[in-house]
């Protein structure tokens, strides 16, 4: 006898249908699996025959195809469990589910017959309403992440054994409750702990207000890594669309388990990542640290220890926001719009060639320093140079909280909105948007002053024009007056000489 | 503003030049003693009857016949001017010399041509493959002399003078004394900076523009270098080298020399050592120059700077006193970071401090008036 199962296997961050054929007939007793699985796949054979056994169903003694269709996709994982074995419960008579034809199933099986979550259920759940599902079987704890997808009914299942009772329709679980995305940050790391340095205040500010990337130098120490983990408290909250952006990615990486952290996403990957590792790659293709920042904050510290590979690879995201990977036999394109903050020492030792303590010698010094102007820093709008905060202001009093930061971040977003259109920052301006932004006089003859001294490079003019829009839009101005143009000036990233 | 004049005589005297530049080419070079032009003493028809004795007589007459409408317009198409040893703002140096231009073609703003004078005048030449060494000293002393209000004349070649023009081109004027028309940008690779001192300084040539450049033309323009310019100052020069030719033109009309030493193991420092061997004065310094024109102690290296406002002062006294980071300046002065910020920017803007690849504040050579 024959029957079919609808499930579906992820695929980078989407997922895709798979049809789970399975034939039993007579014959010496074997149990095939065909359709291009990968291991785990293969291996469901031995967890499907324990789990339905240890369910009081019986394993027929005949000869059992289970086919994957389509068979050119590769399918991965062990999310297929659960289709295979009612496909084999119904072809097999055990099981009769009128409704298996408008059912997914997707899950994996214990050998005592309890379904386990498996990652990627937003994008499966996703997937199955499109496809016209009009209910999905998933593992229970997968419940609330599933509920997230409105219009398509989620049953929770948490044994194999469940079945008998959900065809005969004696039962039938209640939806459960979608999980909380929450999109504003909560009670996590205050921008107050960061006491005294109001230089990097201000720079993490004018970054958060216009999306601008950051690069901080100082001394090791001196709270470089406790002010990154801090930008994500003074950016605006996630739109809910953002939200779900966000939560399609932990999910898919099943990291979505215990709930999404509050706000956006921070990242920070040892300096020792490769390429693959930073923005994604594998066969098949997997997400990497650059789509996990999606919508948050990618924090690189030690930036002039990263292999040099691994940031040329951040390039070309970085501006587009998106990361293509090919492979032979598939293709992905994977969304990665995340800002980046980096850290560096000012020199080897880490001192800062001022410190009489330094040893560095000079070229060694410039030699560092030249990995501070590479293809990708040249992608990095700001500078903060930071130094050890003095005893005072370590014991000082606490500095701003993040909730009073985040406001006037707000407000001048809100004014960037407006002008650029929404969901959109000064950072991402065009050049030909970049043209329009009105200066007053003053300000116009200090950009050009420095322009003409050769202070400025071309693509650092332009740097300029948008730290000063976003610095005007903090300020409230709607035309970029002189002090406006100065801080710009003063807070850009410098080009080596 | 005036315009300086030339007379028609000596606007030909410029296109019989260029008209007999292959002649002179193939006399002058390769013959011994050719490394000082002497042709360029003779008149008119003794130098076309020495360069090019078959077609002498229809040269001169062909250069007789240009109109002078056209000889000034082709001026006023290249956006050029000329000043002809008749006119009063004839840079006073080449009358020293005998066989000086007889008009200076010039693009740039003419008024600098009455500060042309020996005393305000510095010559800084060197040679074209110039180590790191020379070429760090050639900018920071272009830099230090433009500074000091000396006008620095160099030849807009590559290596040393390259350096020397960039450095005072950040700091104050400087003449680039051409071996091809002025408005040829030669070499190629110093468009940008012909362009640059045009734009803030001059450019001065002995030949009409549009004329090319020939090997016997750089010697030539030498010899003007050195009339111009009270003291000549020879940045790493190997021996026979063309800077020392500038250095004994120099020599002969009596002006100061010097240069500046090098490693005594280094080839391309051979020249300026030998003439320092030879009695030129030690160069390490623009102060050296300084004192050796001016005589010592009479004027010291002092750049100063526009005026500053009361709250900009003490954001530089506080860089002076070692703050270093825009970070360090808000906390010493209880400035908020927006204020310190744009305070830095602006003291960098009039050029009083600088700022490196990550953020460090220094202090520059301007002084606050």
């Amino acid at each position: 006898m024959l029957a079919t199962a609808q499930t579906f296997t992820l695929d980078g961050l989407s997922a895709r249908p798979v049809r789970v054929e399975v034939d039993v007939h007579r014959g010496l007793p074997a149990f095939s699996v065909v359709g291009l699985p990968d291991a785990a796949v293969r291996e469901a054979r031995e967890r499907v025959r324990a789990a339905m056994v240890n369910c009081g169903f019986e394993f027929p003694l005949r000869r059992i195809v289970a086919n994957l269709a389509p068979a050119s996709l590769r399918k991965a994982g062990p999310g297929l469990d659960l289709a295979i074995a009612t496909a084999l419960l119904v072809a097999s008579g055990q099981l009769d589910l009128e409704q298996l034809g408008s059912l997914a199933l997707v899950g994996e099986l214990a050998l005592d017959g309890s379904v386990r979550p498996i990652p990627g259920v937003l994008a499966i759940a996703e997937a199955a309403r499109e496809r016209g599902r009009t209910a999905i079987v998933v593992p229970a704890e997968n419940g609330p992440e599933a509920a997230l997808v409105e219009e398509i009914d989620v049953i929770c299942l948490e044994s194999l054994g469940q079945l008998t009772a959900l065809a005969a329709g004696e039962w039938r679980p209640s939806r459960p409750e979608p999980m909380q995305l929450r999109l504003s940050p909560g009670a996590g790391p205050d921008l107050a702990d960061l006491r005294g340095q109001r230089h990097l205040r201000y720079a993490l500010e004018v970054a958060a207000a216009g999306g601008h990337s950051l690069l901080m130098v100082g001394p090791p120490g001196a709270g470089k890594s406790l002010a990154a983990s801090r930008l994500p408290s003074i950016m605006p909250p996630l739109a809910p669309e953002e939200g779900f952006e966000v939560a399609r990615i932990a999910s898919a990486c099943g990291r979505l388990g215990e709930g999404l952290a509050a706000g956006r996403p921070f990242r920070a990957p040892h300096h020792t990542v490769s390429p693959a590792g930073l923005v994604g790659g594998g066969n098949p293709p997997g997400p990497g640290e650059a789509t996990l920042a999606h919508r948050g904050v990618l924090f690189l510290d030690e930036l002039c220890e990263f292999r040099r590979d691994s940031l040329e690879a951040l390039r070309a995201p970085l501006e587009t926001g998106w990361v293509a990977i090919a492979r032979a036999g598939s293709w992905r394109h994977l969304p990665c719009r995340f800002m980046l903050v980096a850290a560096a020492n000012p020199c080897p030792c880490g001192r800062g060639e001022a410190d009489p303590e330094c040893s560095c010698a000079p070229l060694a010094v410039r030699r560092y320093q030249s990995r501070l102007s590479g293809a990708l820093a040249d992608r990095i709008d700001l500078l903060a140079a930071i130094r050890q905060p003095s005893a005072e202001e370590i014991g000082g009093p606490p500095g701003e909280t993040s909730t009073v930061v985040r406001a006037r971040v707000l407000a001048a977003r809100e004014r960037q909105e407006l002008r650029l259109g929404p969901g959109r920052c000064n950072a991402e301006m065009t050049p030909a948007e970049l043209r329009e932004s009105a200066l007053d006089e003053d300000a116009a003859s200090l950009l050009a002053e420095s322009y003409a001294r050769r202070r400025l490079s071309g693509r650092a003019h332009d740097r300029v024009l948008r730290l000063a829009r976003t610095i005007a839009d903090l300020a409230g101005a709607e035309t970029i007056g002189y002090e406006q143009m100065a801080q710009a000036l003063q807070l850009r990233r410098r080009d080596q000489e | 503003m005036t315009v300086p004049r030339a007379c028609p005589e000596c606007l030909r005297r410029a296109q019989l030049l260029a008209h007999l530049a292959p002649y002179i080419e193939k006399i002058a070079t390769g013959a011994p003693g050719s490394r000082s032009p002497e042709l360029l003493r003779l008149s008119n028809e003794d130098l076309a009857a020495a360069a090019a004795p078959k077609v002498a007589t229809r040269v001169l007459a062909g250069i007789d016949a240009i109109p002078e409408k056209r000889l000034r317009g082709d001026l006023v198409a290249t956006q050029c001017w000329a000043c002809c040893r008749h006119d009063a703002r004839y840079p006073p140096g080449l009358h020293d010399a005998a066989d000086a231009p007889w008009a200076l073609i010039g693009r740039g703003d003419p008024a600098l041509l009455e500060r042309l004078e020996p005393q305000a005048t510095v010559t800084v030449v060197g040679a074209r493959r110039a180590s790191a060494y020379g070429r760090g000293v050639a900018r920071e002393l272009g830099r230090e002399l433009a500074a000091a209000g000396l006008i620095v004349v160099s030849g807009l070649a590559f290596g040393i003078d390259a350096c020397v023009h960039r450095g005072a081109l950040d700091a104050g004027l400087t003449v680039a004394v051409l071996g091809c028309g002025a408005d040829v940008a030669y070499p190629a690779a110093h468009r940008s900076l012909w362009r640059r001192i045009g734009e803030r300084g001059l450019i001065l040539s002995e030949l009409p523009p549009g004329t090319g450049a020939w090997r016997w033309t750089f010697p030539a323009r030498n010899r003007t270098m050195a009339a111009l310019a009270g003291m000549t100052v020879v940045v790493e020069a190997a021996q026979r080298s063309g800077s020392l030719i500038t250095a004994d033109l120099a020599a002969d009309l009596g002006r100061d020399l010097g240069a500046v030493p090098g490693p005594i193991n280094s080839r391309a420092s051979a020249g300026a050592n030998d003439l320092l061997a030879g009695g030129a004065c030690v160069v390490r310094d623009a102060q050296d120059v300084l004192d050796a024109m001016l005589g010592p102690g009479l004027r010291k290296v002092e750049p100063r700077g526009p005026e500053l406002e009361p709250a900009l002062v003490g954001v530089l006294a506080s860089v002076e006193g070692g703050e270093q980071t825009c970070e360090a300046v808000a906390e010493r002065l209880d400035l908020s970071a927006a204020d310190a910020a744009s305070a830095l920017a602006t003291l960098e803007a009039l050029g009083y401090v600088s700022c490196s690849l990550v953020g460090v504040y220094s202090r520059t050579m301007l002084v606050a008036p």
